[in-house]
């Protein structure tokens, strides 16, 4: 039973991970129709500059500058490309973020080479005991702060005048222009909010039990695919949801390895895989996504 | 009412039209001559050409293959789908466990039926379309964009299976792939011994003809395909499911099919991938190779045949060559040294050339090709804008002209 419980507790820590990038996702997509393939590398991004930049700057202020500066790449994606093909068909944009995601990655890993960059996390590799429970104190700072900043998110979503703007421009691009909405400026709001949160990610995904920056936090950040198309690729509540549950499925999956070693080792690596495709067959527009309807 | 008299309307119809101002006839000449002639150099190559590049040319045989497929998937149906490398493992791995041997390698114990390579290459492009059928039924219910993540699942899940199912794989170290030999004619360096012209015929010129027999097949299935009623339903399904469904055209059933064929492509090309590399392993079948084989249709040209052959050609070929070049291009260097390494020089080169198409040319090489073309036949502009929009005038024209009721069938 403990183990359970600390199986789950870890899970839910790594959903509230892949819930943030997934959140990324979502948003992006309901400002601008984009399904966004760079999130992977710009999590990867800030990864690094945080590693890089924590030596001269300090922990805290290179935090922040990273976050900074994923949010920024996200922007300047956004202003360059993706805004030039405004109503653009979807695989297109689709693909077009993917030449992106390949450059990117590149001149990372290029960058990386085969270290494994550390990030002088102040908590260090410390972790708590709840009760019996145990959990890295990392991950049990993530909790709380993704908790806080979707909560904020949420917030924002519902009452702020870029929430109404972009809830508007999703529902109905031409009518929500023909309002005085500036389309252009709420996807470009859009990918930057989604850059923070990738951001945020990056920051915790790379801490304690993670040993550190390397190229295979790309494909953790592939993870958080399924969780926002489980969730349905427009519902924001929907993302929160499939990040917790594709996190507790995969830790529990790896958990129980020796149990499942029929499956083959590693076999919690592609838990969320299974699981996403298990939701799509019955609700082929993910858990809370709206099924579109056409008349003819 | 046959599709063969239809295109023959067709085509009257545009040269009748276009007649007035340009001679059309001469060029119906000039085109299968040329082709005659680039079919007799591509099969006098190997008397001439050194391994490297008939070892290139094989690569790229089997990468064109793969992306016509991809392209009838993506292009023409416009289902985006990033399980290609997943399909591509499927024959590879058949084609390597039929007719591979049992044996082990040091630890591992490796299973092999033994049978004859065509039977393998058979087997491994049936199981890769079997594969797409199974998922087929996700496929069909996914719109577009869900489609493109829901795949992301299948290569993820082929990994796994790739490095845990040792027996068959190879496990994580990948195991080698058997000779192919048709009839008992290997293609490998002897057995018979082969002189043509005295050049040693080898294993590298052996496998040229195959890949170029085998690609012009591909190109010429798909062609045909296309300009069929399949392939006109396909097209309107991609333009739009709903004038699709109204058209009499079923659209699951069609997403299901075409969903065979592309994975079925790409069963053939992972034979060929292997045959190619001589050994197959779990790190060549990832992500990345979707990704360039969607690079290839991109920059092609989306649902366009010839396109996705040489966007085939330019994204397989590209890192060989630069690799062998590496010390007499700029900016690339070899590994340790300052500069890039050629595969990431060619990647960035990819990344680069997909956002620029899909800004600046959204129809790819293909689109780049037609337009010279045109210019180049007519010089005047004006008139030969004017045939262009006659010749897509009546393409158009023929889907709606055998009654479309029928198509379900």
């Amino acid at each position: 039973m403990t183990q359970f419980l600390s199986l789950l507790l870890n899970g839910i820590s790594l959903g509230a991970i892949y819930a943030l990038i997934a959140l990324g996702f979502v948003v992006i997509f309901k400002a601008s129709e984009v399904v966004s393939f760079t999130q992977g590398s710009l999590l990867l991004l800030g990864a690094y500059a945080i590693a890089r930049l924590s030596d001269p700057l300090g922990f805290y202020l290179a935090a922040l500058v990273g976050i900074a500066i994923t949010a920024l790449a996200a922007f300047v994606i956004e202003r360059l490309i993706i805004n030039r093909l405004r109503g653009a068909p979807v695989i297109s944009l689709a693909i077009v973020t993917i030449g992106v995601d390949i450059i990117l990655l590149t001149e990372l890993i290029r960058r990386i080479g085969s270290d494994i960059l550390n990030v002088p996390h102040p908590w260090g590799g410390d972790s708590v005991q709840i009760g019996d429970v145990g959990i890295s104190e990392n991950r049990l700072i993530a909790i709380i702060v993704a908790g806080l900043l979707i909560a904020l998110f949420f917030l924002a979503f519902k009452f702020s005048s870029w929430g109404v703007a972009m809830r508007a421009s999703a529902e109905d691009g031409e009518t929500a222009a023909l309002m005085g909405i500036r389309l252009g400026r709420v996807s470009a709001l859009a990918w930057v909010v989604a850059g923070i949160l990738t951001g945020v990610a990056a920051l915790f995904l790379v801490g304690s039990p993670t040993p550190g920056v390397s190229p295979s936090a790309y494909t953790v950040a592939l993870r958080a695919f399924p969780a926002a198309i489980l969730g349905g690729l427009d519902s924001t509540g929907g993302a929160l949801v499939g990040g917790l549950l594709i996190g507790v499925a995969e830790s529990l999956a790896a958990g129980y390895q020796d149990d499942l070693l029929f499956l083959g080792r590693g076999f919690g690596d592609v838990v969320p895989y299974i699981v996403m495709i298990a939701v799509l067959l019955v609700r082929p527009s993910g858990l809370f996504g709206t099924r579109e309807l056409t008349r003819v | 009412m046959s599709e063969s008299t239809a295109t023959a309307t067709a085509t009257r119809g545009a040269t009748r039209r276009a007649g007035r101002t340009a001679p059309a006839p001469r060029r119906s000449y000039l085109r299968p001559l040329l082709l005659a002639v680039a079919l007799l150099v591509l099969l006098a190559l190997p008397l001439y050409v050194e391994e490297f590049w008939l070892r290139t040319g094989f690569a790229v045989a089997g990468a064109i293959v793969g992306a016509i497929g991809l392209n009838l998937l993506v292009g023409t149906t416009g289902q985006l789908s990033l399980a290609h490398a997943f399909f591509l493992a499927v024959g590879a791995v058949t084609y390597t466990f039929v007719a591979g041997e049992s044996g082990g390698i040091g630890l591992a114990d490796l299973r092999g039926l033994g049978w004859p390579p065509l039977v393998g290459m058979v087997a491994g492009v049936l199981l890769a379309g079997l594969a797409g059928l199974l998922f087929s039924p996700i496929a069909a219910r996914l719109r577009g964009i869900y489609l493109g993540v829901a795949s992301l699942a299948l290569v993820f899940i082929g990994q796994h299976v790739l490095n845990s199912w040792t027996q068959v794989t190879g496990g994580f170290n990948g195991r080698s792939t058997p000779e192919f030999s048709l009839f008992g004619f290997t293609f490998g360096n002897t057995d018979p011994d082969l002189f043509v012209l005295e050049v040693p015929f080898r294993e590298a010129e052996r496998l040229w003809y195959l890949g170029l027999a085998l690609a012009l097949a591909a190109y010429v299935f798909a062609r045909n395909l296309l300009r069929s009623r399949p392939g006109r339903a396909l097209e309107t399904l991609r333009d739009s499911e709903v004038a699709a469904s109204v058209m009499g055209v079923n659209v699951q059933r069609y997403k299901g099919r075409v969903f065979l064929v592309s994975s079925m492509y790409a069963g053939l090309s992972g034979v060929m991938y292997a045959l190619s590399i001589g050994s197959i392993a779990p790190e060549s079948f990832g992500l990345e190779l979707s990704v360039l084989y969607l690079a290839m249709i991109v920059l092609g040209g989306l649902g366009s045949v010839g396109g996705a052959a040489l966007g085939a050609l330019f994204v397989s070929a590209l890192p060989l060559v630069f690799q062998r070049y590496a010390d007499a291009l700029p900016l690339v260097g070899g590994a340790g040294e300052g500069g890039l390494a050629p595969g990431e020089a060619a990647r960035y080169l990819f990344g680069l050339a997909i956002i620029l198409v899909v800004l600046f040319q959204p129809t790819g090489l293909a689109g780049l090709a037609a337009r010279f073309r045109r210019r180049g036949r007519d010089p005047g502009g004006g008139p030969a804008d004017r045939s262009a929009s006659a010749t897509s005038d009546s393409t158009t024209s023929v889907p709606s002209d055998p009654p479309a009721q029928g198509s379900t069938s």
